[in-house]
């Protein structure tokens, strides 16, 4: 098969397997006609009112903001710390148990800490929840990417002498970067989860908290407009990203292709 | 005064029962605008002794003088080029910024950066290449953006580690003979380490031949052949094919010597 018309079938697919399904779902909702499993065409009608107009401000926007600030914080603190942990053999040795446990705690382990530690359910706690749990792929990614230079490549760097702050800007990070962005990614879809969570349990607003206020009373429409929308939120993010990384580390899939020759 | 003197260089790795003993005592010297050569049999220290003299390994005994000053860490007139020209290289930004990398930190206007980027990306003759991406080009060109970055560092003194080990024969004979040109051109001074003997005898003035490890030197030959050197009737002289028999018969010794 040609490049051309495979991806075409990669788009073709893309879109007829998520529409073959909705279709699946309205025709067997609309004869089965129960509470729980509303018809697709309710869902919709809910999921425009809803997302589209009435609570986009008050719902969809906070929930973007959590991601958005805590998947940003998490990317941060990650990169600049996983730089000198790969960098040393001796920060390795130290932070590694650290980080393992820390990774090894699932999240919602974690959300009564976060309220009581942060004394919020606003804001806050919730980026601070986002941002822990982001935070770790990110940083892991990190420390293997810069750990992973290729040694003669900071040899020759060395042997012309270049200052310690362009090594790190000019060669340690661009040779991570491929690695730092498999970590990004890898948090982007924690974030969306996490961003969930920590709204269904504890919150004022969000699009986790129009989920669990729904489920509580007894609202399905509503609960699977939520749904829904926390579906796409995750894949548009996915695909923004898939984008944004197609263009900067454009080098590299060019550089992958012409050593696997 | 030599422009590079090597003397009783001495490297041991590890301490204990488990010390290897790579470099047991290296001496010769190279002269200003000399093409010298360095060959050994295979795994007899020809890379430490070139990073001991490029001052990336500190030596256990001994030391290295460039110009009479001591070498202890990477000097300002000295640019190395790896066998690794792919893995030296970096992959994710053009030719000219690759070429230009060791002389942001040097105090230069602008306009003398790329001048000199372009002009030794000119001199290896690969400037419609420029804004490419290394790895968009052939084994045999990516090492020649690897030599005009050295070149655009202007160092007094060139070292090569087996620089030419792994291209075809053909790109081979191009690039010894580039850089015999190049020599010539910029007048610099190169020290080489190979382990091809033909390659060895074809481009110095001088041979230095190694000892298996823990190594010292053997002889140092000299290759009294006329300049501008030529793929084939250099080679053709009985000059030519006496000499790399005699470097050829050293290295030999060393090579069936027991360990």
């Amino acid at each position: 098969m040609n490049t051309r018309a495979y991806t075409a079938a990669k788009i073709g697919a893309e879109i007829a397997v998520p529409v073959a399904l909705l279709a699946a779902w309205q025709l067997w909702t609309a004869r089965a006609d129960s509470q729980f499993f509303p018809r697709l065409s309710t869902i919709l009608v809910e999921f425009r009112d809803l997302w589209l107009f009435s609570q986009f401000t008050s719902d969809v926007v906070p929930s973007l903001e959590r991601i958005a600030l805590g998947f940003g914080i998490a990317c941060l603190a990650g990169i600049v710390l996983g730089i000198p942990i790969g960098l040393s053999r001796w920060l390795r040795l130290w932070t590694t148990p650290h980080i393992e446990w820390w990774r090894a705690v699932p999240p919602p382990a974690l959300l009564p800490i976060s309220i009581v530690l942060l004394h919020s359910i606003e804001n806050r706690q919730k980026v601070a929840f986002i941002a822990f749990f982001c935070f770790f792929p990110v940083l892991l990614n990190t420390i293997e990417g810069v750990r992973g230079i290729d040694p003669t490549l900071i040899e020759t760097a060395r042997s012309y002498g270049i200052p310690r702050r362009e090594r790190l800007w000019r060669l340690v990070l661009p040779a991570a970067s491929p690695q730092i962005a498999a970590g990004m990614r890898n948090s982007l879809s924690l974030a969306v989860i996490t961003m969930v969570l920590a709204e269904y349990f504890q919150g004022t607003n969000g699009v986790g908290y129009v989920l669990n206020i729904s489920k509580n009373t007894y609202q399905m429409p509503p609960m699977w407009a939520a749904i829904v929308l926390i579906g796409v939120l995750g894949y548009l993010a996915n695909v923004l990203f898939l984008l944004a990384e197609r263009r900067l580390l454009a080098w590299h899939r060019g550089w992958r292709r012409a050593e696997a020759v | 005064m030599p422009a590079l003197d090597v003397n009783r260089l001495a490297k041991t790795y590890g301490s204990g029962e488990k010390t290897t003993e790579a470099l047991a005592d290296v001496s010769f010297s190279v002269d200003d605008g000399e093409f010298v050569c360095v060959v050994g049999p295979s795994g007899c220290g020809k890379t430490t002794l070139l990073k001991c003299i490029a001052g990336l390994l500190g030596p256990t005994r001994g030391e290295v003088l460039l110009r009479g000053r001591r070498v202890t860490d990477p000097p300002e007139e000295m640019a190395l080029v790896f066998q690794e020209y792919g893995r030296s290289l970096m992959p994710w930004t053009s030719v000219r910024n690759n070429v230009l990398l060791p002389l942001r930190h040097k105090k230069l206007s602008r306009n003398t950066r790329s001048e000199l980027v372009e002009q030794s990306v000119d001199s290896v003759g690969l400037t419609r290449f420029i804004d490419h991406y290394p790895w968009q080009l052939s084994g045999g060109m990516q090492q020649r953006v690897a030599i005009a970055r050295a070149l655009a560092y202007q160092p007094s003194i060139l070292l090569m580690d087996e620089p030419f080990a792994s291209v075809d024969a053909q790109t081979r004979a191009d690039l010894e003979d580039l850089l015999l040109r190049l020599h010539d051109e910029y007048a610099i001074t190169i020290l080489f380490v190979t382990h091809d003997i033909d390659e060895s005898v074809y481009l110095a003035d001088r041979v230095v031949v190694l000892t298996h490890a823990p190594t010292s030197v053997k002889e140092v030959v000299p290759v009294p052949l006329s300049r501008p050197r030529d793929q084939i009737t250099t080679k053709e002289l009985p000059d030519f094919t006496h000499l790399r028999g005699h470097v050829a018969r050293l290295v030999r010794r060393e090579q069936v010597a027991p360990v």
